[in-house]
C-alpha cells in the first residue's frame, strides 16, 4: 500500500503550484474575472502547452492516461488558486461525454482540438425543474429527415457563453425521467434559436442560462447513437463531481492554512487569538474535516481508476461529494467565522475560497442529493 | 405558570396587526419578498408612518415621546413586526444612542437630538469598532484630544453600517492613554460633514458595500458634543452594548422565514417528479428548525417574563443572540439546498433598487447564496458568539 504521489503526479502537482505562484495570484485572478471572457485565453493556451488539457483523456483517445488520481492531483492544486478557466467543463465534462459517447470519426475531430486548447465546449445538460437528476431531460428532439429540432431550456451550464459548441442533452422518446431516450446534440453556439445569457458564478467562473427555440442541427451532429446518452452522461459528470471534489479539497486546505497563519497574528486582547483553546480546538476539527475529505476523494479516485463494477464506482463518487459537502460547511463557516469581519469582505481572499467551495457544494449535485444517492444505490 | 397574553394584550395584538396590515406599504413588502433593498427614502418613510402612528420608539419612555409600553406590548409589537417582514427602525440612533443621550446627555443634548432621532429627520451610525479593535472594544486607539472649546479626533473606525446614508456618527475616543483602557474612553457624538471625515465603501461577499470604514483627520469637534463625563465612556457604552443585545433572538422573523421554506419547497421540483416538500431529508430539517425555533422562542419568553417583574436584562440575553443567530443561518442554509443551482449566478446588482438589467435565476431563490453569505455577520457582529460564550461562561456559570 502506498499512498504517496508517483514521480508523474509529482511533476503535475508542482507543475500547476509553479503556474500559479508565477501567474496566478489574487489580484490577477480579480482582473480575470473582471475581463468580458472571464478566463483567460493565455492561461488556456498555456496550459494546452504544458500537456495540462490531456490528463483527463484516456491514452486511446491521445491522452494523458485519464486516470481519476492523476486529475484529482491537479484539481487540488487548482482550488488552491480557485482557477476560474473552465476546465471542468470544457475539459473534463464535456471531453468526457465526447469520449464515451462519440463515434471514432467524431473522437478523432473533436478530441484533439480539446487537448490543443482550440476549441471551447459547454455540457448544457441540467434544466429548470430538473434540480440534480441528470434522467429528468425535458428539452426536445423531434427528427424531420436529415434534421434534427430541439426545443427546451438550460441551466447552470458552465463556460456556456464561451463555448462555440454546446453539447445539447435532450430527449427524442420517453417520458421526463426515463433513462432511455436522450441523446447528446453538437450544436453551434452561434446558431439561430440559440440564447444565451452569460454570468459569473459566485465562485467566479462562467456560466450560463441558455433556451434552445426550433433549433436545427443535422442528424449527423449526434454524438453515437440515438437515445443512448444518458450512461455516457453520468459517467462523465462522476468525474466531473470528483474533480470538483478535489478542487473543494484543495480550497479548503487553503482555507484551513491561512486560518490558522491568522490566528497566530491577529491580536485581541493582548494576545493572538490562536492562543485561545477554544479557537485552537475549532481549527482542530477544521483540520480533521480537511483530512477526511481529502481521504474519501482519494478513495472515489482509486475506485473509478480500478477494476470496481460502475454502482461501485458511482456510489463512491456520491460517498465523496456527500462527505466534503460537509467539511466544506465547517471548514468554509469556521475559517470565516475565525477572520471576523474582515473575513467577510471582499478584499480578502478568505471570503472567495468560502464562496467557491459553496459553490462546490451545489455542482453536480448537493451533499442532500448525493447522501439519498449512495443510500439508493 | 402560564405563558397566556392578559385581554388587554390580545386586544394590542390585534390592534398592532391590523395597524400593519393596513400601514406597511404593500410595495416595500413585495421587495423585500423578491429579495430587494430598501432605499434610504424607503426606510424614512416607514420610519416615519411609525412615528405619525406614535409607534416609533417602543423602547423610548412616554416622556421623551416614547411608547411606554410594558414588556410584553413591546414583545408583541416586535413580533407582529417581524411576522409580516416590515423592517425595524434603523436600530443607530434610535436603539443605540438615544438611550445613552437619555441616560447620561445633557439636558440640552437630549432637546437637541432626541426629537430629529424620534421622527426620524436624522439618520446615526456607530463608530465602535476599529481595525484593530473587534471583539476587544476596549483597545480602541481612535483618539480625542482636547484644544480650546473642541476636541481634535484622529483615528478610524470600521464595520460602520451604512455610514453613506449619516448625518451623525457617535464614537468611542480614547482620551487617556496612561490609564487602564476602559478608564480613558469618552463617548463623543459627531456630525458627518465635518471636515476631515472620509469615508471607504467596504464591499461584503454578497457584492453590496453596507459597511464603511470611517477616517478621522485632525477631525475638530466641539467639546459640547461629549456625553457625561470625560473618560467615562466605557461605562455608557455597555449600557448601549446591552440594548443592542434585546430582540436579537429573532423568533417571528425566523417563524416567517420558515413559513417562507415551506412554500418554496411546496413550489421546487425535487427532480423526480414530486417537490422538495416531500423530501425526506428536507423535512426533517423543517422540523428541526420548527423545533428550535419553539424552544428559543420560550426562552425568550421567560426573559420577558422575568422582565415584566423588573429584572434587568441579563446574561441569559447571550443564549437568545448565540441561538437566534445560528439558526437564521441554519435557515439561510436551507434556502440554498433548496435553490441548488438557482443560487450560484452572482448577478448583485439585480437585488439593488431600480435594478432596470435582465434578471438572471427565478426571483428569491437567486438571492439565496448572497443572503447565505452576507448573513454570516450574524454570528459575528453585535458581540460575536464567541464573546457571548464567554458571557455565559463567566456570569453564568462563574468560571
Amino acid at each position: 500500500m502506498d499512498f504517496s504521489n508517483t514521480e508523474e503526479q509529482q511533476m503535475l502537482q508542482e507543475s500547476v503550484q509553479k503556474f500559479v505562484y508565477k501567474s496566478y495570484d489574487f489580484d490577477t485572478r480579480n482582473q480575470i474575472i473582471a475581463s468580458e471572457q472571464g478566463f483567460s485565453q493565455e492561461n488556456w493556451d498555456l496550459f494546452a502547452e504544458l500537456g495540462w488539457l490531456t490528463v483527463p483523456f484516456k491514452e486511446e483517445d491521445g491522452g494523458f492516461g485519464g486516470a481519476a488520481v492523476d486529475l484529482a492531483v491537479m484539481m487540488e492544486e487548482f482550488g488552491k488558486a480557485m482557477l476560474v478557466e473552465p476546465f471542468i467543463a470544457n475539459a473534463v465534462l464535456s471531453g468526457g461525454v465526447i469520449s464515451e459517447q462519440g463515434s471514432a470519426e467524431q473522437k478523432a475531430e473533436l478530441l484533439p482540438k480539446i487537448m490543443e486548447g482550440k476549441l471551447q465546449l459547454a455540457c448544457a445538460y441540467a434544466e429548470p425543474g430538473s434540480r440534480f437528476n441528470l434522467a429528468n431531460i425535458k428539452t426536445s428532439a423531434v427528427t424531420d429527415g436529415d434534421t434534427v429540432v430541439l426545443n427546451g431550456s438550460k441551466t447552470a451550464v458552465l463556460n456556456g457563453s464561451n463555448a462555440e459548441t454546446l453539447l445539447v442533452v435532450a430527449r427524442e422518446s420517453g417520458a421526463a425521467t426515463d433513462s432511455e431516450g436522450v441523446s447528446v446534440f453538437m450544436v453551434d453556439a452561434s446558431s439561430a434559436g440559440v440564447s444565451i445569457q452569460a454570468f459569473a458564478n459566485v465562485d467566479g467562473k462562467k456560466s450560463a442560462e441558455i433556451s434552445l427555440k426550433d433549433v436545427s442541427v443535422p442528424a449527423s451532429q449526434r454524438l453515437g447513437a440515438s437515445g443512448s446518452a444518458l450512461q455516457a452522461l453520468q459517467n462523465s459528470v462522476d468525474r466531473a463531481t470528483l474533480a470538483v471534489s478535489a478542487e473543494a479539497v484543495g480550497a479548503m486546505e487553503s482555507l484551513l492554512h491561512k486560518t490558522v497563519e491568522y490566528s497566530k497574528t491577529r491580536k485581541q486582547f493582548g494576545t493572538a487569538i490562536g492562543t485561545f483553546q477554544a479557537l485552537q480546538h475549532r481549527m482542530a476539527d477544521m483540520f480533521i474535516e480537511c483530512q477526511l475529505a481529502r481521504s474519501i476523494v482519494i478513495m472515489a479516485a482509486m475506485k473509478l481508476d480500478g477494476g470496481e463494477d460502475a454502482l461501485e464506482k458511482t456510489k463512491a463518487v456520491s460517498a465523496a461529494k456527500s462527505r466534503i459537502g460537509k467539511a466544506i460547511q465547517k471548514v468554509g463557516q469556521e475559517a470565516i467565522q475565525i477572520h471576523g469581519g474582515i473575513g467577510m469582505t471582499e478584499e480578502l481572499d478568505v471570503g472567495h475560497l468560502f464562496k467557491s467551495v459553496t459553490a462546490a457544494e451545489i455542482m453536480f449535485g448537493n451533499t442532500d442529493y448525493h447522501t439519498e444517492r449512495f443510500a439508493s444505490l | 405558570m402560564n405563558a397566556d397574553f392578559t385581554a388587554e394584550e390580545l386586544q394590542f395584538e390585534t390592534e398592532v396587526r391590523e395597524f400593519l396590515q393596513n400601514d406597511f406599504p404593500a410595495e416595500y413588502r413585495a421587495k423585500i419578498d423578491a429579495g430587494i433593498r430598501l432605499s434610504k427614502e424607503e426606510l424614512v418613510d416607514w420610519q416615519k408612518i411609525l412615528y405619525r402612528k406614535g409607534w416609533a420608539a417602543p423602547n423610548w419612555p412616554a416622556e421623551h415621546g416614547g411608547t411606554g409600553w410594558t414588556a410584553t406590548q413591546k414583545h408583541i409589537f416586535a413580533t407582529e413586526m417581524g411576522l409580516i417582514g416590515a423592517p425595524e427602525p434603523v436600530p443607530f440612533g434610535m436603539k443605540m444612542v438615544a438611550p445613552v443621550i437619555m441616560a447620561y446627555g445633557s439636558d440640552e443634548q437630549k432637546q437637541r437630538f432626541l426629537p430629529d432621532i424620534l421622527e426620524s429627520n436624522v439618520w446615526w451610525c456607530q463608530g465602535y469598532s476599529e481595525p484593530n479593535s473587534g471583539s476587544d472594544l476596549a483597545s480602541l486607539k481612535t483618539s480625542a484630544v482636547r484644544d480650546g472649546d473642541d476636541y481634535v479626533v484622529n483615528g478610524s473606525k470600521t464595520w460602520n453600517t451604512y455610514g453613506q446614508y449619516a448625518d451623525w456618527i457617535f464614537c468611542l475616543v480614547r482620551t487617556d492613554t496612561s490609564v487602564k483602557k476602559q478608564e480613558g474612553i469618552s463617548f463623543l457624538l459627531i456630525d458627518m460633514k465635518t471636515p476631515g471625515i472620509t469615508l471607504k465603501p467596504i464591499v461584503l461577499l454578497d457584492g453590496h458595500a453596507e459597511v464603511n470604514e470611517v477616517f478621522f483627520d485632525d477631525v475638530r469637534v466641539p467639546a459640547s458634543n461629549l456625553i457625561g463625563e470625560e473618560n467615562k465612556g466605557w461605562t455608557y457604552a455597555k449600557v448601549l452594548l446591552t440594548h443592542e443585545r434585546t430582540n436579537i433572538s429573532g423568533v417571528p422573523r425566523g417563524k416567517r422565514r420558515l413559513a417562507a421554506l415551506k412554500r418554496l419547497a411546496g413550489n421546487t421540483d425535487d427532480g423526480f417528479g414530486g417537490t422538495m416538500l416531500e423530501n425526506s431529508a428536507f423535512k426533517t430539517k423543517l422540523a428541526q428548525v420548527d423545533i428550535e425555533l419553539q424552544a428559543l422562542e420560550y426562552s425568550e419568553l421567560r426573559t420577558l417574563a422575568a422582565l415584566s417583574v423588573g429584572k434587568a436584562p441579563g446574561p441569559e440575553s447571550s443564549i437568545l443572540k448565540i441561538v437566534g443567530t445560528e439558526l437564521a443561518q441554519e435557515m439561510d442554509e436551507m434556502f440554498v439546498d433548496l435553490a441548488g443551482y438557482n443560487c450560484l449566478p452572482f448577478v448583485p446588482e439585480q437585488f439593488e433598487d431600480g435594478f432596470q438589467g435582465e434578471a438572471v435565476g427565478p426571483g428569491s431563490s437567486a438571492a439565496a447564496a448572497l443572503t447565505y453569505f452576507n448573513n454570516r455577520k450574524l454570528s459575528i457582529f453585535g458581540g460575536s458568539n464567541e464573546i457571548q460564550r464567554n458571557i455565559i461562561s463567566k456570569a453564568v456559570l462563574g468560571l
